[in-house]
């Protein structure tokens, strides 16, 4: 299914629909990014299922995971959101979003947690303690920074880590550059699979969009291969 | 440590984006990014007064995005009367092991000893309450000095901004807690409304002397006529006892609620909780409101505010 473009996909430019998952957290925060972004003509939160089916690709804020799940489950939203990610549309979590995007996730609450998965990885939630331990860092990240000079300011707010990648489809794109309390340097606190993004930490606090950017570009790409694909195969 | 206040990124539309950031590279714990950032989090969430652990999980099966533990809801502290102070702290951790989400806990207005005693078993957010019985009646804590951030009531958007001064990371309005009555959350929440408007029209001379007249710096004002919106996260409080009291202090534009003893004192805890959490989120929607609210069993009884002697008011406390 292509909504990217209208008619002539040759000749128009893209532009593209991004959700942004509205059901607890700092949602608005990335509405309020990607509106700035060129190739986005619109930015919307998603609060049900239907509103799954108008967008091109999808970003899961941070906020409490428990909460999301929770309440995604008795919004109905659980299964449309796995749905989204098996169409192979982008998504991208942050923090409790990458949690959620997990397949794996240690320390949840008695009982456990619902999952949308798609990512093949374990992560521990709340690594780094209470909220005192939470911080700020400043990151290299694959495909965003190209050197020392131009490091992402990454803000880990009571944030998860990636404990095992269960998969050789998974990059890993960052690392912690220090140790942090128990937690040391190698610890992964991003990846990418196909076209899903994790990020243990929150671009969307920071006045850095460029993984915002990224994210779009991956999500333009993805449907420029898709409709050449498609033109090729008539 | 203390560090002056800066405007937590995209919680107002802007401009543009900077690609380049100057940082000085270290990791750094407790910075105001940090302390509004878990606010930022929080937001478009629920957050429940509990007393003991088993109310605590309770609250996170509900869908609390965190949990306030005292020991007294404010509906008893108003009946029982007393000096009501901070939590035990044995208690507090005991809530702390029961749930995964973030646990708050109150101190008295003033009381420095209180917050340092809650940062140093961990705390995630201090509340600074005129729910309990204030400490100090000139001062508040200077929130700069703790690696933990602060909420803290307000009335109007001097209070609001004074507090911000102090150090709060996160205001709520502060309603008239115990009630179950929402008249002074929703009283509070059109003044701040109606105040930031107002400063939102002003020149700059208008706005140095509107800040005279609110008692509030004239910076916090300025960012604030810029923003058109308080420059932190701002939850409601007080009174909220349905999901209707809670989708309507939303529709009114606070970033979330604080439900304190509209939950545990009604009929039925577990189903109320669960439908103020789905309020929030779908509170634009009068039809999910109307599902959730269906069949909720008694709500707390609630008191009229005009029946309360002066002494009584809560939300007369801090300065």
């Amino acid at each position: 299914m292509i909504r990217t473009y209208n008619g002539d996909f040759q000749q128009s430019q893209a532009q593209l629909k991004f959700g942004v998952l509205a059901l607890q957290g700092a949602f608005q925060e990335h509405i309020h990014m990607l509106q700035n972004i060129p190739q986005v003509s619109s930015a919307i939160p998603i609060r049900k299922a239907e509103q799954l089916k108008t967008i091109d690709a999808l970003i899961i804020p941070g906020g409490e995971s428990t909460t999301m799940a929770l309440v995604a489950e008795r919004s109905g939203l659980m299964e449309p959101l796995r749905e989204f990610v098996r169409s192979r549309r982008p998504t991208w979590g942050t923090c409790a979003g990458m949690i959620m995007l997990a397949n794996e996730a240690n320390k949840t609450k008695k009982g456990g947690q619902g999952l949308i998965g798609g990512l093949d990885i374990t992560v521990n939630r709340n690594q780094f303690g209470s909220q005192i331990d939470s911080f700020e860092s400043l990151l290299h990240i694959n495909h965003i920074t190209t050197s020392s000079d131009d490091l992402f300011p990454a803000i880990f707010i009571r944030a998860p880590i990636i404990s095992s990648i269960n998969s050789s489809n998974i990059e890993v794109l960052a690392r912690l550059e220090h140790d942090v309390g128990e937690t040391d340097a190698s610890a992964i606190v991003a990846v990418k699979q196909g076209n899903l993004l994790g990020t243990a930490f929150h671009p969307e606090l920071t006045n850095d969009d460029r993984i915002h950017r990224y994210f779009v570009q991956l999500t333009q790409d993805y449907y420029n291969t898709e409709n050449e694909r498609k033109i090729n195969n008539l | 440590m203390s560090e002056i206040f800066s405007i937590p990124a995209n919680l107002a539309p802007k401009e543009s984006y900077s690609t380049k950031v100057s940082q000085n590279g270290v990791t750094s714990h407790a910075t105001f990014t940090v302390k509004t950032g878990l606010a930022q989090n929080l937001k478009g969430g629920v957050i429940m007064d509990v007393i003991n652990a088993e109310q605590a999980r309770i609250a996170e099966e509900a869908g609390a995005c965190a949990v306030m533990a005292l020991e007294r809801v404010p509906a008893d502290i108003r009946k029982q009367g007393g000096v009501a102070r901070m939590s035990d702290p044995k208690m507090i951790k005991e809530i702390k092991g029961a749930v995964t989400i973030p646990v708050m806990a109150k101190v008295r207005i003033g009381h420095f000893v209180e917050a340092q005693i809650l940062e140093s078993i961990g705390i995630d957010y201090i509340d600074e309450s005129e729910v309990l019985t204030p400490a100090d009646e000139e001062n508040h804590i200077n929130k700069h000095n703790y690696k933990v951030p602060f909420v803290c009531g307000a009335k109007n958007l001097g209070e609001a901004l004074r507090r911000i001064n102090e150090g709060a990371a996160m205001i709520r309005t502060k309603g008239e807690a115990g009630t179950g009555n929402i008249v002074e959350a929703v009283r509070h929440m059109r003044t701040i409304t109606r105040e930031i408007r107002k400063a939102s029209l002003m020149s700059d001379e208008e706005l140095y002397s509107y800040a005279k007249e609110l008692q509030a710096p004239y910076h916090l004002l300025k960012e604030t006529a810029k923003l058109k919106r308080l420059p932190v996260v701002n939850f409601s409080a007080g009174g909220i006892a349905t999901p209707a009291d809670a989708a309507m202090m939303m529709q009114l534009g606070c970033d979330g609620v604080f439900v304190g003893s509209g939950i545990f004192k009604s009929g039925d805890p577990v189903k109320r909780a669960k439908a103020i959490v789905q309020a929030v989120t779908h509170y634009d929607d009068p039809k999910i409101l109307a599902e959730v609210s269906e069949d909720l069993g008694d709500a707390m009884v609630g008191i009229n505010i005009d029946t309360l002697s002066n002494d009584q008011l809560l939300s007369k406390r801090g300065w």
